[in-house]
């Protein structure tokens, strides 16, 4: 049992670490800078593999990417430098979260947009829906009631 | 009855918000290098491995500047494309060799010299032109890529139409088929000449 979860454990942890190969673990001396890159790199698109960081993906361009980014940390750049080097080069697709600007307005937006013609729609529905509920069981006029009495009066006496 | 409208009202703005966003290319990413001075470089030429080049020696001129490997089969098929244009068209062509040999996979970079990889680029990017025919004024060689992500390359082959002031005007992603050289290349480079 005890095996057994130790196993699952290597396997969460397993799935949980960074996609390096093993000629960049051997230049990770730096726990720092290997947690920022870490960091930077969850933040960072690869563009070969487009739904993946470049922290998940071992493709050629995201090792590469990941060697400059490391090259910068040891460089002392800030994480801004870093992050603005790779978005002049390969623009904001580059950032796995996109900023909020006038072209990323309908993605950010959308949902909550959504949402509301959503809500406007429900309540829409509603109210008509209360309207033919009310008028369904609203009664007949006493006119009306004693002219629909006449008629099933005519009808019993045929 | 309203209330059928709305429905097929939601539904027909779906159909128009798929149809075009289904229609979109996810691989083309817009540069955000359209606009601005090509990156600088000195780069090894592959003729004649002694000398660099640099975008600054084409000041003055409308270029080209096609990204290629030996490796990148998509290459192989714009390759015609790009002989037909050196022979049709007088604007520079100018070749940049991307990773010939780490980008290729077969090797184990790790184990390479770095003056054995260069060797081996060379050799192998010379066999590929003589193989195909040489469009390209000249080539000169990226060997790890560190000027392709100046680049902005993410997808070998990969065009720039550089300008006469050095501005990149336009970014092709992906092979170049007859049609986008006919139908976007050609007239811009027409208008950048003028």
């Amino acid at each position: 049992m005890i095996l057994r979860i130790l196993f699952f454990a290597l396997f969460l942890t397993s799935t949980a670490t960074f996609a390096s190969s093993a000629t960049e673990a051997a230049l990770a001396e730096d726990p720092v800078a290997e947690k920022r890159l870490q960091k930077l790199s969850e933040e960072l698109r690869c563009l070969v593999c487009q739904n993946q960081t470049i922290a998940d993906s071992n493709a050629e361009l995201a090792q590469d990417l990941r060697r400059e980014v490391r090259t910068m940390i040891k460089d002392g750049k800030t994480d801004n430098e870093i992050v603005d080097f790779m978005v002049t080069r390969y623009g904001d697709f580059v950032l796995y979260r996109p900023p909020v600007k006038g072209i990323t307005l309908l993605l950010w937006g959308g949902p909550i947009a959504l949402l509301l013609i959503g809500l406007f729609a429900l309540q829409r529905y509603l109210r008509q829906r209360a309207k033919r509920v009310n008028e369904a069981e609203h009664q007949l006029s006493t006119e009306d009631t004693r002219r629909a009495e006449a008629l099933f009066k005519e009808i019993s006496q045929k | 009855m309203n209330r059928y409208y709305w429905i097929l009202g939601a539904f027909a703005a779906l159909v128009v918000l798929l149809s075009v966003g289904l229609g979109l290319n996810p691989r083309e990413v817009p540069s955000p290098l359209v606009g601005k001075p090509a990156p600088a470089f000195s780069l090894n030429i592959l003729d004649t491995p002694e000398k660099t080049m640099s975008p600054k020696d084409m000041q003055g001129k409308v270029w080209l500047l096609n990204v290629w490997s030996s490796w990148c089969v998509s290459c192989r098929a714009e390759h015609p494309v790009l002989v037909e244009f050196s022979k049709k068209v007088d604007v520079p062509l100018i070749g940049l060799n991307y990773k010939e040999v780490r980008g290729d996979g077969g090797f184990d970079m790790s184990k390479m010299p770095a003056d054995e990889e260069k060797t081996l680029a060379f050799q192998r990017a010379n066999k590929w032109l003589s193989d195909h025919g040489n469009p390209y004024k000249l080539t000169v060689m990226d060997l790890d890529g560190r000027v392709g992500i100046d680049y902005g390359v993410y997808g070998v082959p990969e065009t720039y139409v550089i300008d006469k002031a050095g501005i990149i005007r336009m970014k092709h992603t992906g092979p170049i088929s007859p049609e986008i050289l006919g139908k976007k290349i050609l007239p811009l480079l027409a208008e950048l000449n003028k």
